[in-house]
C-alpha cells in the first residue's frame, strides 16, 4: 500500500475508535431528551464519575480487572443517574424547561467538584487494564487497545438497541417518548421508565469513561466537560433523540476531527464539532436521522 | 420623582459604604511586616508544581522569620491560586496588589501566566520575581519584571546541541501547544538551533491545551522515523504524548524542558518515558553548601526531595528577601533598583546576576529519565539521572 493511504487508513482507524466513544456517550443525551425533552447537561460528569469508579475498582481488585471494572462502574453510574434524575429533575417536570436545563448545569458543576474534593485536582494515571498488543495490517496499526474499545462500543450499541427495539421495556420506553399522557393512560409506568433511560444512557456513558481510561491512560474531574459537549453535537448531527442517529453522529465527528487534524490543522480540532453543527442546523434542522415527530399540544 | 430620590439616596449610602470599606481596608494593613504575595498552579493541569513552588516559599519565609524577619519586619505570605490560566493570574496578581498591598510577588510558574500577572504588576509598579517562567517576553513586559531561571532560547539550544553532539541525531520531530507561550518558545529555539547544527526537523506538529488525543499529529511524526522527538510541555501532556507516541511504534528518543521535572511523569507515561532526556535548572546531587542546607530543610519540613520547581521558588524568595533587606524600604521603586543591582548572590540553583532584561545568567543540566519502576502503591516512578552540564 502506498503511505498516503496507509496514512488515511490509520487516521480512518484512529477516528473510529474516536467516534464510537463519542457515540456511546451521545446515546445518553439523546434517549434521555428523547423521553422528557431535556439535554442533561450532568451527562458528561456521569461519564467521568464512571471512569473513576473504574479506577476504584482496579485499585480494589487489581489491574486485569477490566469485566468487573466496566460492570460495577455501569451499574455505579445507572445508579447515579437514576438518584440525578429522581432528586433534581423529577421535581421540576413540569417546570418551565429552563429551570431543568439550569439545574442540569448545577448538578454538573456539583459532580465535578465533589469528585474533586474526594481526588484531589491532580491527573490520576489510569491502570493498564488490557496489555498492549500491535497489530499492523499492511502498515496500519492496529492494536488490541483499539480492537477491545471498538468491539466492546459495538457490542454496547447492539445492546441498547435490542433493548428498544424488542423488549417490553424498550417498548413503554418508545411509548413514552412518544406520548406521554398516552403512555400512562395505557398502564405504562411513565416514571420507572424514565428512570431505566437514565441508568440505560448513565450506563453506556460510565463504559465510555472506562474506555477512554484505558486508551489514553489519564482521567481528572474535569474529563467529561469536552467530550460531553461533543457528544451533544454528534446526538444533534444524528437528529437528538433518534438513537441511530447517535451512534452515526458519533462516529461521523470522531472521523471528522480526527480527519481535520491530520489533514488540516490541530487547532480546529474543537472547531470542527460546531463546525458540523452549524453545517447540519442550515441544512438539515432536524438531523441525520430525523425522529419522526410531530409537535404535540 | 421620588422613586428618583429614593434610588438616588440608595446609591449614596452605597456609595459611602464603599468608600468605609476601602478604607477599613487600608488602615488594617500593619507596617510593621513584609507582605509578600506568591502566585502558583495549586490546582489543574501543574498542580504539582504549584505544591513545590509554596512549600518552599514557605519554608523560605519561616526561616527568615526564625531570625528576625528582614531588618526586624515579618514576612507575610498571600497566595493566590493561578490553575495554570492567564486570567487567573492577572486577577490574582491585581488581587494580590490591591487588596493584599503586597510588597513583591513571587510567580507565576507558567510563562504564559506569568505574562499576564506582571502586566498588572508593571503597571502598578509592583516588583516581581518569576521563578520558572523561561518564556523569553516575560521579563520584557517590563523593568519590574525579573526571574530565577534561565530562559527558553538556551534550554531549545542546550537541547538540540545535546541531541547533536552526545546523542548523534540527524533528524528530529517536534509537537508542541501551538497556544503556550512555553512549549512555542522551546520549539521555535530547538529547531532554530537543531537546524543551524545540521540536523532536519522531519515534522512540527501542533495541538491544544486540554487535548487527549494525539493519535492524528503522531500517526504523520512515525512516517519518517525520527531520531530524537522534542516532547517541550509540562509533565500531564508529556506524559499522555509519550505513551501513545510509544504504543503507535515511534521508537525515537524523547527530548523535553524543564517542563518534565514532575514525579507525575512516570505515573503517567510508565516505561515509555524510560530513557528521556530533559534539561532542568538544578541536580538534587549538586553539592554546594546552601544547596545541600536547602535539600536537608526541605526534606525535614514537607518529607520529599525538592524538585527544580521548588530549588527555584527558593531562589526567587531568596532574591526578594535580599532586596528588600537592601533596599530597607517597601517602596516598589527601591526593591526594584536594590533587585537589578544583585550580582554574584549564592542560590540553589548556582549563583544569580542579572544582566540588562533582568534575566540570571546560568548554566543548565541535561537529566535522564532512569529506571522507571513500579513503587509499593503499584505506581510508575522514576529516578533522575544526571548527565551533563552545559554553560551560556
Amino acid at each position: 500500500m502506498s503511505e498516503a493511504l496507509v496514512n488515511f487508513l490509520q487516521q480512518l482507524v484512529n477516528g473510529l475508535q474516536l467516534g464510537s466513544i463519542y457515540a456511546l456517550i451521545a446515546l445518553g443525551y439523546t434517549m434521555v431528551y428523547g423521553i422528557i425533552r431535556l439535554i442533561n447537561f450532568a451527562h458528561g460528569d456521569v461519564y467521568m464519575v464512571g471512569a473513576f469508579i473504574g479506577f476504584f475498582v482496579a485499585g480494589w481488585l487489581g489491574e486485569a480487572a477490566i469485566i468487573p471494572a466496566l460492570l460495577l462502574a455501569m451499574i455505579g453510574a445507572a445508579l447515579l443517574g437514576v438518584t440525578i434524575e429522581r432528586l433534581a429533575y423529577r421535581p421540576l417536570r413540569s417546570a418551565p424547561r429552563l429551570a431543568a436545563l439550569t439545574t442540569a448545569i448545577g448538578i454538573s458543576l456539583l459532580l465535578e467538584n465533589l469528585v474533586r474534593l474526594y481526588v484531589g485536582p491532580n491527573f490520576l494515571a489510569y491502570p493498564e487494564m488490557i496489555k498492549r498488543v500491535n497489530h499492523y495490517f499492511g502498515g496500519v496499526l492496529i492494536s488490541n487497545v483499539y480492537m477491545i474499545v471498538f468491539g466492546t462500543a459495538i457490542v454496547l450499541m447492539a445492546g441498547l438497541q435490542y433493548i428498544v427495539v424488542k423488549t417490553k421495556a424498550g417498548k413503554a420506553m418508545r411509548a413514552v417518548a412518544f406520548d406521554k399522557d398516552a403512555a400512562r393512560l395505557m398502564g405504562i409506568n411513565v416514571d420507572g421508565i424514565i428512570s431505566l433511560t437514565f441508568a440505560l444512557g448513565s450506563a453506556l456513558a460510565a463504559a465510555a469513561g472506562i474506555l477512554v481510561g484505558i486508551t489514553y491512560g489519564r482521567i481528572d474531574p474535569y474529563m467529561g466537560i469536552i467530550p460531553g459537549l461533543k457528544a451533544f453535537v454528534a446526538a444533534v448531527i444524528g437528529g437528538i433523540g433518534s438513537i441511530p442517529g447517535a451512534m452515526v453522529g458519533g462516529l461521523v465527528m470522531g472521523i471528522a476531527e480526527q480527519m481535520v487534524v491530520g489533514y488540516i490543522s490541530s487547532s480546529l480540532r474543537d472547531a470542527v464539532a460546531f463546525f458540523l453543527l452549524i453545517i447540519i442546523l442550515l441544512i438539515k434542522p432536524t438531523g441525520l436521522f430525523a425522529e419522526f415527530t410531530q409537535e404535540k399540544v | 420623582m421620588l422613586r428618583n430620590r429614593k434610588a438616588l439616596l440608595l446609591l449614596v449610602l452605597i456609595l459611602s459604604m464603599v468608600v468605609t470599606l476601602s478604607a477599613c481596608g487600608k488602615n488594617d494593613k500593619a507596617d510593621d511586616e513584609i507582605r509578600i504575595g506568591v502566585l502558583a498552579p495549586m490546582t489543574g493541569a501543574a498542580a504539582t508544581y504549584g505544591e513545590s513552588t509554596w512549600n518552599a516559599v514557605v519554608l523560605a519565609a519561616e526561616e527568615r522569620n526564625s531570625k528576625g524577619g528582614i531588618n526586624g519586619k515579618e514576612i507575610k505570605l498571600f497566595l493566590e491560586d493561578t490553575r495554570l490560566d492567564a486570567n487567573e493570574g492577572a486577577n490574582g496578581a491585581t488581587k494580590l496588589i490591591e487588596q493584599d498591598k503586597v510588597h513583591g510577588i513571587i510567580g507565576a510558574v507558567a510563562s504564559s501566566v506569568s505574562m499576564a500577572a506582571s502586566s498588572v504588576a508593571q503597571r502598578n509598579e509592583v516588583p516581581m520575581i518569576s521563578p520558572t517562567s523561561t518564556n523569553e517576553a516575560v521579563t520584557k513586559q517590563g523593568d519590574f519584571i525579573f526571574r530565577a531561571c534561565f530562559i527558553d532560547p538556551f534550554q531549545g539550544y542546550v537541547m538540540a546541541k545535546f541531541a547533536i553532539e552526545e546523542l548523534g541525531a540527524k533528524t528530529a520531530a517536534v509537537i508542541y501547544d501551538n497556544g503556550n507561550d512555553y512549549t512555542v518558545g522551546l520549539t521555535e529555539n530547538f529547531v532554530k538551533a537543531f537546524e543551524e547544527m545540521g540536523g532536519t526537523v522531519t515534522a512540527k506538529e501542533t495541538y491544544a491545551a486540554n487535548d487527549q488525543n494525539f493519535s492524528a499529529q503522531l500517526t504523520k511524526i512515525r512516517r519518517d522515523e525520527p531520531d530524537v522527538l522534542f516532547l517541550p510541555d509540562y509533565y500531564n501532556v508529556v506524559g499522555l504524548i509519550a505513551r501513545q507516541a510509544r504504543d503507535m511504534g515511534i521508537q525515537s528518543t524523547f527530548l523535553g524542558g524543564d517542563g518534565w521535572d514532575s514525579p507525575d511523569l512516570a505515573k503517567i507515561a510508565g516505561p515509555s518515558i524510560e530513557g528521556g532526556y530533559f534539561s532542568n535548572h538544578y541536580s538534587p546531587d549538586n553539592k554546594s553548601p546552601i544547596a545541600e542546607h536547602f535539600i536537608d530543610a526541605y526534606r525535614a519540613k514537607h518529607g520529599s526531595t525538592p524538585d527544580a520547581l521548588a530549588a527555584l521558588a527558593y531562589d526567587a524568595a531568596l532574591v526578594l528577601f535580599e532586596a528588600i533587606e537592601r533596599a530597607d524600604s517597601t517602596d516598589g521603586k527601591a526593591i526594584r533598583d536594590a533587585m537589578a543591582s544583585i550580582s554574584n548572590f549564592e542560590v540553589v540553583s548556582g549563583s544569580i546576576t542579572f544582566d540588562e532584561n533582568r534575566n540570571p545568567v546560568k548554566s543548565a543540566v541535561v537529566l535522564q529519565v532512569d529506571n522507571v519502576h513500579k513503587n509499593s502503591n503499584d505506581e510508575w516512578e522514576a529516578e533522575q539521572k544526571f548527565i551533563k552540564m552545559v554553560n551560556p
